[in-house]
């Protein structure tokens, strides 16, 4: 991956950012000793990354959440660790941001630091959330976003997705708006997330080239 | 149009505008707060009104108001917020007013958690405030469902002149599916002219209470509202039932803990085990008859739920007596796992086939 040592994922609230995190971190984990993930979603009480705190550390990923370990308390609460996640040279680290202008302005506290070093800031779009299905309404989000944030977006991430019902067309959809987006913001797309069984069957080759299968670790067994 | 993205929490609110809603009143409490948030930016834009209450108790008086004067009106909380509401609610179904309260319930007692739970089967079934009433009682399974039952739940609120409750928990509210928003299917409904919509000089005066003061007079409107909820029984019934003819465990539950155990059954089938399945998507009216139609070679009954066992307190009445009823139940926020009915089940089918 040629990504940056920190990689930021924000987006609208209930775009995929905790899945794609997730996956992303994992994927970090095939190519690096040291990475790790941090948590700092304050805006949802349940779905969040550090509820898969056991299964990242079976495969070595350092996790970072809130200061208050509890999965079932909805305070926020952030890592005294994060400072270091963000400066520390030696390790590879994803944070996974809340949703909306009000998940991102945890960023703001960090932005002189991240400023300072190498980072990567996604947004990760979902086409098929309604307030996000076309491009005014990704601008409004990214412009609020990244304005809260102080910090710059490098790259956008098309999840355009409806979880286990995600249709090769939804992903074509998603690619078709996050161009536009690409082109209204001279931000370049970086990756286009899809669940692995639906991304078999995508033949799109702008899709295939920068194609991110994903595993969807967030849902249980019996969510569809 | 095409189905989108939606968080439960959100999409009821969506329904809600869908089906005409004018009047949201709330406070928000976890894992409901989406929907006053959802409602505090959507409602205006659909001409409605959204208020955030000083507290709960202030919150249904608005809607016992907004009712009363005729308008579909909708307020939303979790259990220590729904439980406030009760006095309110009593006096709604008193006062014969439509409107829509639902519930997205988290663990308790007291203040509890704010994980999910289903222990609010008792207050949503048997009345949480005082007197004899009921209020017609949905428990949508997914995020679909909670849309069309929203939609559907004010219809009927306005048909039976009953405040309706759409009872979730936690996990619905907060999980996100694909969801469509279809036209509801245009009912008939009776003309509002009980409601205080000003007499214009031309009638007098409509009254919208719950006081009688003659013993006479309550006698005869508690003889009104009952053959309105026997009517209610005998047409509001819903459910969802797989397999019971054949069936040696049948397995009863709503809500989240109904897909669990849907998937635990198909785990059961693989192992040659027969599985039947009773989903009440109404809680109140409970479907009793259904577990009539349950076979001679049912050994006994798993009930599932998110609590210490409430909803089972049903089957046991539905069941009459014929088949032992078992109970897998988790609290404080634990979410049963397919693993451990899959498990229950084998021990009530005596193992594995």
């Amino acid at each position: 991956m040629l990504d940056k040592r920190l990689v930021i994922i924000i987006g609208h609230y209930g775009s995929g950012k905790s899945e794609f995190a997730v996956n992303y971190a994992v994927k970090m984990k095939e190519n690096h000793d040291f990475v790790s993930i941090a948590d700092l979603d304050i805006v949802n009480p349940y779905f969040r990354s550090r509820e898969k705190r056991e299964f990242f550390e079976e495969i070595g990923i350092k996790v970072y959440d809130s200061s208050i370990r509890n999965v079932a308390v909805d305070l926020p609460a952030l890592p005294a660790e994060l400072m270091g996640v963000i400066l520390n040279p030696n390790s590879r680290s994803v944070l996974d941001v809340g949703g909306d202008p009000v998940g991102a302005r945890v960023l703001a506290r960090y932005s002189e630091q991240i400023k300072n070093v190498e980072y990567d800031m996604f947004f990760v779009i979902n086409g098929r959330r309604p307030e996000t299905s076309t491009v005014e309404g990704v601008l409004k989000y990214l412009k609020l976003i990244e304005a809260t944030s102080k910090l710059k977006i490098s790259g956008l991430i098309n999840n355009t997705h409806l979880l286990k019902d995600t249709t090769v067309e939804d992903v074509e959809f998603g690619h078709e708006l996050t161009k536009k987006v690409s082109w209204e913001t001279d931000i370049p797309i970086r990756y286009e997330a899809c669940i692995k069984d639906t991304a078999l069957q995508i033949t799109n080759k702008e899709i295939l080239e920068k194609l991110f299968p994903i595993n969807l670790y967030m849902r249980e067994e019996w969510m569809s | 149009m095409s189905k989108v993205l939606m968080k439960g929490n959100e999409a009821v609110g969506a329904a809600a505008i869908k089906a005409g809603c004018k009047y949201f009143f709330g406070y928000p409490i976890t894992p409901s707060s989406e929907i006053p948030e959802y409602m505090s930016k959507a409602l205006p834009e659909a001409g409605g009104v959204f208020l955030q209450a000083e507290s709960e108790v202030a919150a249904i008086n608005m809607v016992y108001g907004a009712g009363g004067a005729g308008a579909r009106v909708m307020t939303a909380s979790s259990s220590p917020g729904i439980s406030l509401k009760q006095e309110g609610i009593t006096y709604i179904a008193g006062a014969e007013v439509p409107c829509v309260i639902v519930n997205m319930m988290r663990g308790g007692p007291g203040l509890g958690s704010i994980q999910p739970g289903q222990a609010d089967y008792f207050q949503s079934t048997r009345g949480g405030g005082n007197g004899d009433y009921r209020t017609l009682c949905y428990a949508p399974s997914s995020i679909q469902e909670i849309v069309d039952l929203v939609i559907l739940g004010f219809d009927k609120a306005d048909y039976y002149r009953n405040p309706v409750l759409i009872v979730a928990d936690g996990m619905i509210g907060q999980m996100m599916e694909a969801v469509e928003f279809k036209d509801p299917a245009p009912i008939d409904l009776p003309e509002k002219d009980w409601a205080t919509t000003g007499t214009g000089g031309k009638r007098q005066p409509n009254v919208v209470n719950s006081l009688f003061l003659q013993a006479e007079e309550l006698q005869a409107h508690n003889d009104r509202l009952e053959k309105k909820y026997k009517l209610i029984e005998e047409n509001e019934v819903l459910y969802e039932a797989y397999g019971l003819e054949e069936a040696e465990v049948v397995l009863v539950a709503y809500g989240t803990t109904s897909r669990i155990v849907k998937t635990a059954m198909k785990q059961a089938e693989a192992k040659g085990i027969k599985v039947g399945i009773i989903r009440p998507i109404t809680l109140w009216p409970f479907p009793h008859d259904v577990f009539k139609t349950i076979g001679n070679n049912a050994k006994g009954i798993l009930t599932v739920e998110m609590s210490a066992g409430q909803m089972i307190d049903d089957v046991k009445i539905a069941v009459e007596g014929r088949l032992p009823v078992y109970f897998n139940g988790t609290q404080g926020g634990m979410v049963p796992t397919p693993a451990s009915v899959l498990a229950d089940i084998e021990k009530i089918a005596g193992g594995t086939k």
